[in-house]
């Protein structure tokens, strides 16, 4: 499913056969040159291979936005056919059970929601820490050491986490709530927040390195201790930047699929009360990746499915956006320096 | 009156002696200012005086600095409430990206040494201290950065006298201004000295002329003339400050 995750590897897959490429060519252009200086049209050749080259990393870069576009266009066509397939009524209704036509998309979504915001509560305080003590307070070897750590903690593939959630985080949880399963949303959530910390740490950790010196000078000159410093001067004047590490954290979250379906207990319930939290839930994700592989093609559940998909795609846009216009807030007022 | 004494300063960043016996002793409440040429040793003597150089690493220091009789790098000595004591602006205008009431505000609502109905007069009483009241009383609430260079540096000025010290450091402040603005932070200075001991490193000789009451000339890291400003300027005792105030070195 082009859910945000996704979508992103594939972005950070291209760019980085791109960079393959460019390295390659500009590896290639001495050769090239040699050759050409034997040849008697030597100047003429060169220009050809420069514009061939450049009209090659031209359109590979074009073609990602091709990509995307298409990918897009898949999801809509396969997708916008539930909206009048099925009342509307039916489709954000609270019941989901496709085998009686019950489309009501609901509970997913709720239950998207319900996970990703608990993993954000959860990794906001945590990451922030984690980002100031690595930046702020950390002696530098130990700075040296923590950094290469947290991009290793971003490469456990979720799977795994997911296998850790179930055999480990679940059993924990059940035994102190005392509760018939440990497979809850709050289970799901602590591993989310695990897999959300890594991009919140560094996103949030580049942001405090951006603040300029002379803000905790002053802080410092003012008979400020460190801490104060930190906490009423660094962190606001990064505040943008932290806010894009959480906006992004939740955007890894809530594309989550595999880890999430493994934990959360995946059932289908409107999570509405507190205790919720403590129940079973089910999310977009989950659902499409759980149900696509038996669903007939062109079926109403088939489209019901890539619906899912639209409105998870929707609502990680919207996500992206709020974070893109908070960093654009700033840099018009001049604060990003 | 002697405010601080420097007996026989050293100051080292890692091996390299940047600062050589310097003795010197800064009057209260009088301007005392510092030239030479760049690279000189002067910022960085100056920042020994509220122990700001500590924030670098590998650097060392030998001598006393004595703020009124007690030595500040003697280990009891509290370096928060040192430079609650010892405040210091800046060569370039550094107000926090926070609203120009929130920057006035941060030192008293770090001390807590306000009531909160009291907060609203320390940030009037700093702000017409600064010689900035009229100009942005009705805008309090404005993002800081949003003022001119030299509105930021008087609100540096206000931030640092909220707080009540009892010396001020300047760092070159008016390098980063206009002539206008650095007539009008000149001015403030002069004002300033009826409450607080000053303490300014300027390139400039004129400004050390025109406002300081002492001035200390530095070579390379030694301290080779400080005398009452008059002197200094009009009968130099050493050669190369002599030199150096008519433009031949430097």
């Amino acid at each position: 499913m082009p859910t945000n995750q996704g979508k992103r590897g594939t972005f950070a897959r291209i760019t980085r056969a791109l960079t393959s490429l460019v390295t390659l060519c500009s590896g290639m252009t001495p050769l090239s040159e040699a050759m050409t200086q034997t040849d008697k049209s030597g100047v003429s050749r060169t220009r050809w291979v420069e514009f061939a080259i450049e009209g090659a990393i031209r359109l590979l870069g074009f073609s990602t936005i091709g990509f995307v576009l298409l990918i897009f266009l898949f999801l809509l066509r396969e997708g916008l056919p539930i909206f009048y397939e099925v009342p509307l009524g039916n489709l954000f209704g609270t019941r989901w059970y496709p085998t009686f036509d019950l489309f009501g998309t609901l509970p997913l979504i709720l239950g998207s929601i319900l996970v990703t915001v608990t993993a954000i509560v959860i990794a906001l305080p945590l990451g922030v820490a984690t980002a100031v003590f690595v930046s702020e307070i950390a002696p530098h070897w130990a700075r040296e050491v923590l950094k290469p750590m947290i991009e290793v903690l971003a490469g456990i593939p979720s799977v795994v986490l997911g296998f850790f959630g179930m055999h480990f985080v679940a059993p924990v949880i059940r035994s102190i709530l005392g509760a018939p399963t440990g497979l809850t949303v709050f289970a799901g959530a602590l591993i989310l927040a695990y897999m959300a910390l890594p991009t919140i740490i560094s996103v949030a950790e580049d942001a405090l390195d951006t603040v300029p010196k002379s803000y905790r000078d002053a802080g410092l000159a003012m008979g400020a201790t460190q801490w104060q410093t930190i906490w009423k001067v660094v962190v606001p004047a990064a505040r943008s930047g932290i806010l894009m590490a959480v906006m992004l954290g939740m955007g890894r979250a809530i594309g989550e699929t595999m880890a999430v379906m493994m934990v959360t207990g995946n059932a289908a319930r409107v999570p509405l009360s507190l205790d919720s939290l403590f129940r079973p839930a089910r999310t977009m994700t989950a659902t499409i990746a759980a149900e696509m592989g038996e669903v007939a093609q062109g079926s109403t559940h088939y489209h019901a499915l890539f619906g899912i998909g639209i409105i998870l795609f929707l609502l990680t846009f919207l996500i992206n956006l709020t974070a893109a216009s908070a960093i654009f807030h700033k840099r018009r007022r001049g604060g990003l320096r | 009156m002697d405010k601080i004494r420097v007996e026989g300063l050293n100051f080292y960043y890692g091996k390299h002696r940047a600062l050589t016996d310097i003795s010197l002793a800064v009057r209260d409440r009088r301007i005392t200012a510092l030239i030479g040429p760049s690279g000189c040793g002067k910022s960085t003597f100056l920042r020994c005086l509220n122990r700001m150089n500590d924030t670098i690493r590998g650097t060392r220091t030998e001598g006393r600095i004595l703020l009124d009789g007690q030595d500040i790098y003697t280990s009891g000595i509290n370096v928060v409430e040192l430079r609650q004591r010892v405040g210091m602006v800046f060569q370039r205008p550094n107000p926090f990206p926070q609203s120009i009431w929130d920057n006035v505000a941060f030192g008293p609502r770090v001390l807590r040494s306000h009531t909160r109905s009291g907060l609203a007069d320390v940030i009037e009483e700093s702000l017409r201290g600064a010689a900035l009241w009229e100009e942005v009383k009705d805008r309090l609430r404005q993002d800081a950065l949003s003022l001119s260079l030299g509105q930021q540096q008087r609100l540096c000025i206000a931030r640092a006298i909220a707080i009540k010290p009892e010396v001020i450091l300047m760092d070159e402040p008016c390098s980063a201004l206009d002539p206008i603005a650095t007539l009008q932070v000149e001015e403030l200075m002069r004002s300033l000295k009826m409450d607080y001991t000053l303490v300014i490193v300027t390139h400039n000789m004129q400004q050390a002329a025109r406002v300081s009451d002492w001035t200390g000339f530095f070579w390379m890291g030694e301290l080779v003339e400080f005398d009452i400003t008059e002197n200094v300027f009009t009968r130099p005792s050493n050669r190369l400050t002599e030199d150096y105030i008519t433009g031949r070195a430097g």
